[in-house]
């Protein structure tokens, strides 16, 4: 078998993957985290009933709210989205909801999974205090870099918030591995001469890639110059579940959903 | 005053010299020419250059020794964006080529300099799945013939680019369209219809190239009283798909002309319309004077994944195990390999390329075995097939047919009841493609952007040289990105083509080594053409919105 390319370390991983990738995202336990997926069922019938006639069934149907992408005017927590359902927002002609607090968590649900009954709904707490703890006690601005500030090692954050649901947001908190968008998998490169290069792969192609190296430089690498092209499976980054409570998490998601970029 | 007479004089003769080998068949492509088309190489005269589909060019002055010397000769820049699929013409110096929607250009193929531009608008109302594509023209006499978005067929003058007529084929109001560049066989122009998301019924039909009128009709979904249509329970036919979007072939000795039908409708719920559903997902052979059935070949009953069989039938004459055979050889989007023999449709190899899990295999005539997947559990090859329509080639030299597949690409699918409303997406669900990590970027019909962020872990492109005596590949090249790079394959043992990362490559047919690349930056998704003006072989291709000419350097 020819290649355009003999360097397999790519194909070997991408094989694995794949083949894990498979299985669905099918009803989820209930963690702390997580609203449950009888929440999620319940959440769809209450929005069916009480909620399309002015949200429409998307969501999408008020002017500068995307419900199931979680696009709000006001609300970022989940508490902040209980109250405007139970109080209502009089000037904008939104009546107060009388639910039930199983209903109200629901509908929440409903909502955080993105109007899929399938998928996963995940808690989002207070986003002063996730801002503090992505400072401080979480150690996230040890490598991420958010508006300007913070090293360039792991992902700029300064829009994740825009560009990723909070589902995906706490998984990359609780299992930073198996959330590691394949384009991140760090790489190791050794050149024919004996260079060692690590960095965040940014873009790659049949012949070339391009990352941002530990020294933060950008860096283009033909693969034909390399002695050793290796992809990273493991994520460098710690989880969240040993060093965080899980209303923590909440509130780091809740910190991360504000960061909208520019 | 003397010496520029002279000079004058020179140039006088050159343009005449120059002049007189264009005029030479004065540019009339007589259907005798299209029938020896590949004993003109310099000229690349229909889709595919020739009836067999091969494109494969007996043009030997670029070598694996000389390759490397390729140079830029000229860019034709386009203003139009999108996947740019057309295939062009070139006759006696001059190329034909489309650009979406229905735009025709007259080119100068030394120069790139344009003679005139036919510009069709269609319909507001037209509906296409997939992009405004067209595939390009056909050319009979000095008459082209341009298939459009809103399903009309239009003939133009091929010195000036003006309309001669314009017909009808199909109601644009129920969604049919025209993407596929037109056959010419005798004294009919050959074309079918796309609209296999939509509930169309398909069908192929020949029209008269002096007036438009329609000769015959081949119904893809056969009605009641045809063969085939018990093969459907209800009304099901009546929206039943089976479009027709890539340009099939033909066998003169055998007056059969091959023709690639598309998926059933609606796409991804086979449990709506129980039954085959002949004849989606096969080729037909059809008597090329009367459209009349002869055999059909169907690689996918009850088609639950979107596996159209429109792809390029490739008709070749091989000693098959021993034996002087006429086979038709086809990778098929739903991962299969298959040699036919194309006399009567007789299966005899088929071959899984990719992984393959919605069929266990092929019984002894053919047929999957089929394993459908629990619901939620990915299918492989994914909706966009192990391969599709990008056109294969066969080189008569190495006896091995080439084409681009898509490797470890699968997805999820997830089937709806739909209901049919005239001219309205009848799609039957939806489906995602598997990833990594849950709503990992992923790839789809055409690339996304320059920068490869659902990487290969999301599937990967191959360049696959297939044996037809055992269907296994002999090679194969691969990509990090997916590819829709259609095949050219010349009697100096060169491959060329090329994928969604923009590279045109020059690979050597035997071994799949790389000889020569060129980074041009867009998205490759037609077939490279090979062509001779005043003795010099050209390679055209197109990549994003651009089309290059490649010549040898000049020394």
């Amino acid at each position: 078998m020819s290649s355009f390319q003999r360097l397999s370390a790519t194909a070997a991983c991408a094989l694995a993957l794949v083949g894990l990738a498979g299985s669905p995202a099918a009803a989820q336990p209930a963690a702390d985290h997580q609203y449950t997926s009888a929440d999620i069922e319940a959440g769809s019938r209450l929005y069916a009933n009480q909620c399309t006639l002015c949200h429409g069934p998307n969501g999408d149907a008020v002017n500068g709210i995307d419900l199931r992408r979680g696009i709000f005017r006001r609300s970022v927590s989940d508490d902040d989205l209980s109250r405007v359902i139970t109080t209502g927002i009089a000037a904008a002609g939104m009546p107060g909801f009388k639910f039930q607090p199983t209903e109200l968590t629901a509908v929440l649900a409903f909502i955080r999974a993105g109007f899929d009954p399938s998928g996963t709904a995940v808690k989002v707490g207070n986003p002063d205090r996730g801002k503090t703890l992505f400072a401080g006690k979480g150690s996230c601005a040890t490598c991420h870099r958010v508006s300007g500030t913070g090293p360039r090692s792991a992902p700029d954050l300064s829009d994740v918030g825009a560009i990723r649901t909070p589902s995906a947001l706490q998984r990359s908190l609780l299992d930073p591995t198996s959330a590691m968008l394949p384009i991140n998998r760090p790489v190791r490169a050794v050149t024919k001469d004996g260079r060692t290069i690590r960095g965040r792969r940014l873009n790659e192609d049949t012949y070339t890639v391009q990352l941002l190296d530990d020294q933060e430089r950008l860096v283009s690498l033909t693969k034909s110059d390399l002695r050793t092209y290796e992809l990273g499976k493991t994520s460098p980054m710690p989880s969240a579940s040993k060093s965080l409570s899980a209303d923590e998490v909440a509130d780091l998601v809740a910190y991360l959903l504000t960061l909208k970029g520019l | 005053m003397k010496r520029t007479t002279l000079a004058g004089l020179v140039a006088v003769v050159a343009v005449i010299g120059s002049l007189s080998v264009h005029a030479q068949n004065n540019g009339l492509v007589t259907y005798d020419r299209i029938l020896k088309a590949a004993a003109e190489p310099a000229n690349w005269l229909s889709y595919k250059g020739t009836y067999s589909s091969q494109r494969y060019s007996t043009l030997a002055q670029v070598t694996p020794a000389n390759v490397k010397t390729l140079e830029s000769k000229w860019v034709l820049q386009n203003q139009v964006f999108g996947a740019w699929q057309a295939n062009p013409i070139v006759v006696d110096g001059i190329m034909y080529l489309t650009e979406r929607p229905n735009d025709v250009m007259a080119v100068d193929a030394k120069t790139g300099r344009m003679f005139w531009l036919y510009r069709w608008t269609p319909s507001p109302d037209s509906r296409v799945c997939c992009g405004a594509n067209n595939r390009g023209v056909a050319i009979l006499g000095d008459t082209l013939f341009m298939g459009t978005l809103d399903g009309h067929l239009i003939a133009l003058d091929a010195r000036n680019g003006k309309p001669l007529w314009n017909v009808t084929v199909a109601d644009v109001k129920l969604a049919y369209s025209i993407t596929l560049a037109p056959l010419i066989i005798k004294d009919k122009v050959v074309v079918g219809v796309g609209g296999g998301e939509f509930g169309i019924r398909g069908f192929i039909a020949a029209f008269d190239p002096k007036t438009g009128k329609e000769a015959w009709r081949f119904n893809a979904i056969p009605g009641p009283g045809e063969k085939g249509h018990d093969t459907w329970k209800d009304d099901h036919w009546k929206s039943g798909g089976g479009s027709v979007w890539v340009t099939g072939s033909y066998d003169p000795d055998l007056n059969l002309t091959y023709w690639g039908i598309g998926n059933p409708g609606p796409d991804w719920n086979p449990f709506q319309r129980p039954g085959d559903n002949l004849y989606t997902d096969s080729v037909v052979a059809l008597d090329a004077d009367t459209g009349e059935l002869k055999w059909h070949f169907q690689f996918t009953p009850n088609d639950g994944y979107d596996y159209d069989s429109v792809q390029v039938p490739v008709l070749a004459d091989i000693n098959f195990r021993g034996t002087p055979t006429k086979v038709m050889m086809w990778a098929n989007r739903n991962g299969y390999f298959y040699v036919l023999d194309r006399r009567t449709g007789k299966f005899l190899v088929g071959e899984p390329f990719v992984k393959v899990n919605w069929s266990s295999g092929l019984d002894p005539n053919g047929r999957p075995i089929p394993t459908r997947q629990p619901a939620g559990m990915p299918t492989y090859p994914g909706n966009q097939g192990g391969t599709n329509w990008y056109p294969p080639s066969f080189s008569p030299r190495t006896g091995l047919f080439y084409f681009s597949a898509w490797e470890n690409y699968g997805t999820i699918y997830r089937p709806e009841e739909s209901t049919y409303q005239p001219g309205r997406n009848f799609s039957g669900g939806g489906f995602t493609v598997v990833t990594p990590v849950p709503g990992a970027p992923s790839v789809g019909i055409g690339r996304r952007g320059p920068i490869n962020n659902w990487t290969d872990e999301v599937g990967n492109g191959a360049v696959m040289a297939m044996d037809p005596q055992t269907g296994k590949a002999k090679w194969k090249a691969t990509q990090f990105d997916v590819t829709d790079g259609g095949m050219l394959t010349t009697a100096s043992d060169l491959l060329f083509t090329g994928g969604r990362e923009g590279y045109f490559h020059a690979l050597d047919a035997r071994t799949g080594e790389l000889l020569w690349k060129a980074s041009l930056g867009g998205q490759i998704v037609m077939a490279p053409v090979t062509f001779q003006v005043d003795g010099k072989q050209y390679v055209s291709v197109i990549s994003g919105s651009a089309l290059f000419t490649f010549g040898l350097r000049d020394n």
